[in-house]
């Protein structure tokens, strides 16, 4: 910086900024070592954090074997980690036919790839829309088979990381409509469809998901004539849909009550009927509203779709637990759980994270 | 003719919104009705194809199957009635235990999320992070792996706190021997409770009418603590303890909690805490801190400040999603049946399997959830009504 010549130098423009106060050991000041009870803490939790992270990490990679034989596992105290490279096929996809198993790799790979795509905010058009639709169909195509020279594949077979996500995904997909249609119906002026609406919501919100997953295995069935079955995946399925609508629902009347009473006055004085005033002027705005919490439902629906193991579907989960079960493997349920941990976190942190960044975009959109 | 010019000028019924929606709700009305027709009529057909008998008959035969752990006596040779009550107290067992660690540690994370020390946040803030995006599923089976893979079995138990021990077969811990005053303490603490109940009742009237205030927080706590304190020291001080000791193959003595009770309480209190954490941390920030600046202009001290002016509005954000958390964790409590815990889910499931009875069962379990939740709506209806800001 030039100073002008007439003015001389003064002393307090050398002076800087004390060196405690800035840097490395002015951060470490002012955020680890300020006053005594935070000097204590930090101390505290630094000898806590030095007491569990080293045998966690001999654990996990010193000790640890990667690709091994069960046996030779046993006689180190690491992780065993071969567990996972040895059955990763098998975990990942369950009894999909091994030699097709390309087939549920490419609709994961397309189906992330489409949530990867919709993330940004330039691709919310129609086509996106109707990429979704294709893309959807083609994925339930390779794991079907049965058409474009595709062998076909029971559904009994599915199994793995794919069902975790089609059953979340295709969850997510056909509860929205339904959800919609409930807040829509909750909203409604006609009391006997606003009660039916309320009734729908809040029982379904008021029972855990489990019990109607115990309904679609033991009581669906039943609903049927005789002779009709479903399948169980497509049982859970819809088990997972009439859950979800019904948080999807009240977070659509979150964002439909979030809509100022003028839109509703102007669409009226436009001479627009209700569908054309939701379709056109309110569920726009409101739907805009809810896409982070709706990212929070898809969230939810991902982790709660590891339920379905309990009425003995085999997603991630079960998979895993099938492998463990396998007297060689036996023991290594640590490793393995690790492991699957992993996967969802993963998932999840990304799915949450995103809907973060989208709650502060919208938020200064809007 | 009058009759038919008015009917001519006047608007037909599909043109007439009122009409409209009668006729609407009518059709929504008989689809809902004969879909549900049909279903039952199905159901009906299929139950008597497979002979099964409806109604609530199976409750009062004998259920012949053992419940590893229970509140009030049972054994197989009760009826299901009483198998499934011992489900529903186990559910209520757990999420009782489960809601009360549940607040304390998702306080204690959400208030070290906000502290000023940048490790403490961070670390706070990992634990929100990890156990929120993992399935509350998969850590219990993962707690549940742990006792039984892991863990030593009783002999080699291991001790992480002198007097409590870890093993395969649950976790062990010193109770104390039962004495005849902890009677008369309990009752004293229950005194204490309601004595501090009316001093605060009158401390408010007072402080309404004089301005005077009145100390309740520390009499309140010296009561509570007092009268119990001062029934042990006059009943002799007993100490004995009841403590866990080694005999043959498991530990006799003291009180030792199933490796299934554990697992599930570890499960839903650490994936609830993270929940709550962030809750607890929300509903702070939520109160500007222009509250705490003016409360200290006015002289309050920082215990007042908490009190008076920090709490009573954090609450008011925090109660109502901190409910449904709670109700969240007496809903996952049902995984139990994963991982055979035997609360009323798992009981349930039994009772399905063994009785074919399908329908009665699973609705048993959404009469019984749908309880709890209506229980606390009207909790929560009551307490907004209480807190509710009365504006002008």
């Amino acid at each position: 910086m030039a100073h002008p010549d007439n003015f001389p130098e003064t002393q307090t423009d050398g002076i800087k900024p004390p060196l405690t106060s800035v840097g490395v050991i002015g951060w470490v000041k002012s955020n680890l070592f300020n006053g005594i009870f935070n000097s204590v803490l930090t101390v505290l939790t630094l000898i806590f954090l030095g007491k569990i992270l080293p045998p966690l990490f001999r654990w996990i990679f010193t000790n640890s074997l990667w690709t091994s034989t069960a046996a030779e596992c046993r006689s180190v105290s690491g992780a065993c980690w071969s567990i996972i490279s040895a059955n990763y096929r098998f975990i990942l996809f369950g009894f999909f036919p091994y030699e097709l198993q390309w087939r549920p790799l490419l609709a994961m790979i397309l189906l992330i790839s489409l949530l990867l795509i919709s993330r940004n905010r330039k691709f919310w058009k129609r086509p996106l829309f109707y990429a979704w639709i294709f893309g959807l169909l083609f994925m339930g195509v390779l794991m079907k088979g049965g058409i474009l020279g595709l062998a076909p594949v029971d559904s009994t077979q599915w199994g793995g990381l794919p069902l975790t996500f089609l059953l979340a995904v295709f969850g997510l997909a056909a509860a929205y409509p339904l959800g919609v249609l409930l807040a829509l119906g909750r909203r409604s002026k006609m009391p006997a469809i606003r009660t039916l609406s309320i009734i729908y919501i809040e029982m379904i919100r008021g029972v855990p998901l489990i019990s109607l997953l115990f309904m679609s295995a033991v009581i669906f069935p039943l609903f049927l004539p005789e002779g009709i079955t479903i399948n169980k995946i497509l049982r859970a399925q819809v088990a997972i849909i009439m859950f979800t609508a019904a948080y999807i629902a009240e977070v659509v009347r979150g964002g439909l009550q979030g809509i100022a009473k003028g839109q509703y006055e102007a669409a009226e004085s436009l001479g627009l009927n209700y569908v054309q005033t939701m379709r056109l002027i309110i569920l726009p705005q409101a739907l805009k509203i809810v896409i982070p919490p709706s990212v929070s439902i898809l969230i939810s629906a991902f982790k709660d779709t590891s339920l379905v193991v309990i009425i003995g579907l085999y997603d991630i989960l079960k998979t895993t637990q099938t492998v463990l079960a396998n007297p060689n493997w036996m023991g290594f349920s640590s490793e393995a759980f690790f492991f699957l941990a992993c996967i969802y976190f993963i998932c999840c942190y990304t799915m949450s994270n995103y809907s973060r960044k989208l709650e502060k975009e919208l938020g200064t959109s809007l | 003719m009058p009759s038919k010019k008015d009917s001519e000028n006047s608007i037909p019924f599909w043109h007439d919104p009122a009409k409209r929606a009668i006729v609407y709700q009518l059709a929504t009305l008989a689809v809902v009705g004969l879909v549900g027709y049909y279903l039952f009529s199905n159901t009906m057909t299929n139950l008597q194809r497979q002979s099964i008998a409806t109604g609530f008959h199976f409750l009062e035969k004998e259920a012949s199957f053992e419940i590893g752990e229970s509140l009030i006596p049972y054994s197989a040779a009760n009826n299901y009635a009483r198998a499934l009550l011992v489900g529903i107290l186990n559910t209520l067992k757990v999420s009782f235990v489960g809601i009360v660690l549940t607040i304390l540690l998702g306080t204690f994370v959400g208030v070290a999320r906000l502290s000023a020390n940048w490790l403490v946040s961070r670390l706070a803030a990992v634990y929100i992070e990890v156990f929120q995006d993992i399935p509350i599923l998969l850590q219990l089976i993962f707690w549940y792996a742990i006792f039984y893979d892991s863990l030593p079995a009783p002999r080699n138990a291991m001790e992480p706190l002198p007097g409590i021990f870890l093993c395969n077969r649950g976790l062990a811990f010193g109770i104390p021997e039962s004495h005849p005053s902890y009677k008369y303490i309990a009752v004293a603490f229950l005194m204490g409770c309601i004595c501090l109940f009316l001093l605060r009742k009158w401390a408010r009237k007072r402080q309404d009418r004089t301005g005077l205030a009145f100390p309740v927080f520390s009499t309140g706590f010296a009561m509570i603590i007092g009268f119990p304190l001062i029934v042990w020291l006059v009943s002799g001080a007993p100490t004995a303890m009841n403590t866990p000791r080694l005999s043959g193959f498991n530990f006799t003595g003291g009180i030792t909690v199933s490796p299934e009770f554990t697992a599930l309480l570890l499960g839903l209190v650490l994936y609830t805490a993270a929940f709550v954490a962030e809750i607890v941390r929300s509903g702070i920030q939520a109160v500007s801190k222009g509250q705490t600046e003016a409360a200290m202009s006015l002289g309050l001290k920082p215990w007042q400040t908490l009190n008076l002016v920090i709490l009573p509005q954090s609450l008011r954000i925090i109660v109502p999603p901190l409910t449904s958390q709670m109700l969240n964790l007496t809903k996952n409590s049902s995984l139990a049946v994963a991982i055979g815990f035997p609360d009323f889910v798992s009981v349930a499931n039994t009772t399905i399997n063994q009785t074919g009875q399908a329908i009665e069962g699973v609705a048993m379990i959404m009469v019984v959830y749908l309880f709890f939740s209506l229980v606390t709506s009207a909790f929560m209806n009551w307490y907004n009504k209480k807190i509710a800001l009365i504006e002008r």
